[in-house]
């Protein structure tokens, strides 16, 4: 992947496919600390600890035996590459977690990139679904809540592109807002 | 900066509209393939533009929805049409060019472009 954000993109699209009907995605970098995190979480079908298991470690098994993709192993990869690290916890019938971390100053730290964009393809995608996104940094914090829209909406599809397009020029301005060089 | 007082005013346009929108049956289905092949090759560019030509031109009996995995990663994006009474016609390989002249050339003016499909590509 060329940028984070797609990454959210393909791991939030794993949470549509269990079933999720909240998902909460948090952006949190501190040029302070150096680090730069991801979390994803969502209350869809979750997985068992065995399949967890070789979720997170997709190589020592075969691909036959169990639908193993590239979606976790892509951002597993990214965060090792980077000096960080990747978690994933799953409970059967309550939702997955998944965390990764990354030194931000670090050469092969991928981008976030264009979060704008994940947000509304996921709300094209499923708009049905409730989509928190909360992008954090040293200068403060924004927050994309769809159930604060679905109000405001009275009852217009949050998948209308005049919709759409209002979500991405409302997460670019906000997230203008909390990055340094506006400072 | 974007507010959620603007949201009144799409609110406000929206319901004031009549959906001309005809019966299901008749629907026009875009669906863009966005497993994570497609979306590390440039899906989401690409529904984004299909969406943005559908609504900009109001094209009522059009509808796009995503897909997880079409099937040939290496000719991601893919893009399929389906249309009634016709068979699918799978487009790859796309871009936002691209997908914008899909719209105006085959759902506006009815012309399937030939050179874009996984016919032509294979
Ligand atoms: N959030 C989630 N909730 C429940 N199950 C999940 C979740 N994320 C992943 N899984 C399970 O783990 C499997 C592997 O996910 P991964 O994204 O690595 O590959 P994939 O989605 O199968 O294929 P792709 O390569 O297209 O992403 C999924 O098929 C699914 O069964
Ligand atoms: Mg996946």
């Amino acid at each position: 992947m060329k940028e984070l954000s797609l990454n959210v993109l393909d791991l939030a699209q794993n949470a549509l496919s269990a079933g999720a009907r909240h998902i909460e995605i948090a952006i949190e970098e501190s040029e302070a600390d150096d680090r730069l995190s991801l979390r994803i979480a969502d209350d869809g079908s979750g997985m068992d600890p065995d399949f967890l298991a070789g979720v997170t470690d997709p190589f020592v098994t075969t691909r036959t035996t169990r639908p193993v993709g590239m979606g976790i192993p892509l951002i597993k990869m990214a965060a090792e590459m980077a000096e960080g690290d990747f978690r994933i916890r799953s409970q059967k019938g309550e939702g997955t977690e998944l965390t990764a971390t990354f030194r931000r100053s670090h050469m092969d730290r991928m981008p976030v990139g264009d979060m704008a964009g994940t947000l509304a393809a996921l709300v094209q995608g499923a708009p049905d679904v409730d989509y928190i996104y909360k992008r954090t940094t040293d200068c403060g914090s924004f927050t994309f809540d769809t159930a604060l829209i679905r109000k405001e909406l009275e009852g217009v599809p949050l998948g209308e592109p005049a919709v759409l397009n209002w979500i991405r020029e409302y997460i670019v301005s906000g997230e203008a807002e909390v990055m340094a060089e506006n400072m | 900066m974007k507010t959620l007082e603007d949201l009144k005013k799409i609110r406000e346009e929206m319901q004031s509209q009549i959906n001309l929108r005809t019966d299901e049956s008749d629907v026009t289905r875009i669906v863009v393939g966005m497993a994570t092949c497609g979306i590390a090759a440039g899906a989401r560019p690409v529904l984004e533009a299909l969406v943005n030509e559908v609504g900009s031109r109001k094209l009522q009996n059009v509808v796009v929805t995503q897909t997880g995995c079409i099937g040939v990663c290496r000719l991601e994006p893919i893009v399929e049409v389906y249309e009634k009474g016709q068979e699918k016609v799978t487009y790859v390989q796309m871009d936002p060019d691209k997908a914008r002249k899909l719209v105006s050339e085959h759902l506006v003016n009815g012309r399937v472009v030939q050179a874009w499909t996984i016919g032509a590509a294979e």
